[in-house]
């Protein structure tokens, strides 16, 4: 047998123990740590404390929305209505706390159970009545965004009580409460993706649903199981952006499913499924948000960073299929 | 010693009818070939057993249990196991991932939350169950994708006898693999046949079915058109029965040349 005994490079065994080992891939760690260095070198602002934690400000909603991209897409499948769920959530925690006077623990509530309510709607459709996700989710990205503008009668809902902005403004130990809840978030999502039998079933499935099935494994139930999580991470998203610009705005989250979903593939999530790490996917968050605030600090017009975006979207995917053909044998 | 009997098993996908009421039964540790046309309904009647398709009419019964009303998790519980002749392998996973999907060992994390996988011990008891088949594998922890026909069978043969399995069905497992590859399947199912364990052999190269079965089955338009003992039949019976009338001679010497 020639492979057993052919030794790979240094290059490819590194990259071998860090896809085993860590589930992420080496080339983008590399390119984080390539982008940081340029951006330090462009911009006197980039390195420092607090420049650092606007970053991981920045990338707590994109963060959070990301985990759930992951998910999904690990499973085979896909959401696009991330970004206009967590616009319905914001406006919903919005509303239920101000138009409705309710306390503030409810109106947080309302933000994660309206995306978990969208997202468990995209599951019944997807698997109780065939329509396909790429379908389903997309309309989803009108009906919940049109529903959010419904609500909030096209205007922002401002006047949120203290304690809900408490959670996007507050600083305990002068960390921003948003990056702590996002920090927690990923880390249970790592170990739940990466150790649990539900995380190693929702890769299963994504890489072969026959072979999950024979298995045993309740497929449909799982894909409704995964849609309602995407949705009530959308929802968590929707919670940290609408505290932290303390109102409910229906236009919040526009595209940010372009962003979270090239966060994950970056990551080394595949396109296709069955391969996926949250470890991963925060580096291609980071690179998302390392990216934003450059430009943003090197004064370049926003119109430019979303063509940035979709570029390495589209770049990411392309690096992904190369590395496939060359590697597998499927 | 009757470990499963169907009987009346119909199946149609649409205005298709594939099976028209099939009786099949097998005992334990017993070796039955299950030959047939291509769309005589093989496949489609052995994924009615392990619950993949679900029968329209007819009964199963497993080990004194009515199969017919669970699902395909709940059947392999009792002892059903198939390799499939695309092996249905997550191709992008390892190999202890695969022999342990939808069974994998848990263990609390941090001593309190349920339902995290015992790597550790997935991995050792899935090293130890490719060393029981004979076979080597250049890493545990590569995914199956990458390695070759007969290793990614191998996998999938430890998949199917990992938990103590009482029938085995294997769909045209010999079928992609190079000469000696066929003898170790053979060894195999005879192995598994002294262990009491039951095995349906799903297969086109008759030479193999006539080889290693006790009985078999032939499927011919949705029915189970003929019984038949491995031992009190030959070559040209079994391809008669498989075509049903016509040139058999003809047929018969093909299938001995080839």
């Amino acid at each position: 047998m020639a492979h057993e005994t052919a030794q790979p490079g240094l290059w490819a065994r590194a990259q071998r123990t860090s896809v085993e080992q860590l589930h992420i891939r080496l080339e983008s760690f590399i390119v984080l740590i390539v982008l940081s260095a340029v951006m330090a070198v462009l911009s006197p602002f980039f390195l420092s404390l607090s420049n650092f934690l606007n970053i991981l400000l920045a990338t707590s909603t994109i963060g959070v929305l990301a985990i759930a991209a992951t998910y999904v897409i690990g499973s085979g499948g896909l959401d696009l209505s991330l970004g206009s769920v967590m616009g319905l959530s914001g406006v919903a925690g919005a509303y239920v706390a101000v138009n409705l006077g309710a306390p503030s623990p409810v109106g947080l509530a309302a933000c994660i159970l309206a995306g978990a309510a969208a997202g468990y709607v995209n599951g019944q459709l997807i698997t109780r009545a065939f329509v396909p996700a790429f379908i389903v989710t997309l309309g989803m990205l009108g009906l919940a965004r049109g529903l959010a503008l419904v609500i909030s009668d096209g205007r922002v809902i401002y006047g949120l009580p203290a304690v809900m902005v408490y959670v996007g403004q507050g600083r305990p130990l002068g960390i921003p409460m948003p990056v702590i809840i996002f920090v927690i978030t990923a880390i249970i999502a790592h170990c739940v993706l990466a150790y649990s039998k539900f995380g190693r079933h929702t890769m299963a499935l994504g890489d072969s649903e026959s072979a999950a099935r024979a298995a045993g494994i309740r497929v449909e139930r799982h894909r409704r199981i995964l849609y309602t999580l995407s949705g009530a991470l959308a929802g968590l998203a929707g919670m940290l952006f609408m505290a932290r610009i303390n109102s409910g705005d229906p236009t919040a989250g526009l595209n940010y499913e372009l962003t979270a979903i090239t966060a994950a593939i970056i990551g080394g999530t595949n396109l296709f499924g069955g391969r996926g790490s949250i470890l991963g996917t925060m580096i291609g968050a980071l690179i998302m948000g390392v990216l934003q605030n450059g430009l943003n600090l090197l004064a370049v017009q926003s119109y430019y960073q979303q063509m940035a975006i979709g570029a390495v979207l589209i770049l990411a995917v392309f690096i992904d299929q190369y590395q496939v053909r060359k590697e597998s044998r499927v | 010693m009757t470990l499963l009997t169907l009987s009346g098993i119909r199946k149609s996908f649409g205005a298709v009818d594939v099976l028209h009421g099939v009786d099949l039964s097998v005992d334990r540790g017993e070796v039955v070939g299950l030959v047939g046309d291509n769309g005589a309904g093989k496949s489609t009647l052995m994924k009615t057993i392990t619950g993949i398709y679900r029968a329209d009419a007819g009964s199963i019964e497993f080990d004194g249990t009515d199969v017919l009303p669970l699902d395909p998790g709940a059947r392999r519980e009792l002892g059903i196991e198939m390799i499939y002749q695309d092996l249905s392998l997550a191709k992008q996973q390892d190999v202890a991932s695969n022999i342990f999907l939808g069974r994998e060992p848990t263990r609390k994390l941090f001593g309190l939350f349920p339902g995290f996988i015992d790597k550790a011990r997935m991995d050792r008891e899935a090293a130890s169950m490719i060393a029981r088949l004979g076979a080597h594998l250049p890493s545990i922890n590569r995914s199956v994708g990458s390695f070759s026909g007969g290793q990614q069978q191998t996998v999938a043969i430890a998949r199917a006898l990992t938990f103590n399995p009482k029938l085995v069905i294997m769909d045209e497992p010999t079928a992609a693999l190079a000469v000696r590859e066929v003898q170790g399947v053979l060894d195999l199912i005879r192995r598994l046949k002294s262990e009491g364990i039951a095995v349906i052999l799903i297969s086109h190269r008759l030479n193999d079915v006539l080889a290693v079965t006790d009985r078999i089955v032939v499927l011919r338009h949705g029915r189970a058109d003929a019984n038949l003992a491995t031992a009190r039949t030959n070559m040209s019976e079994v391809v008669s029965r498989i075509v049903g009338g016509g040139d058999l001679s003809a047929a018969a010497m093909h299938e001995q040349r080839g």
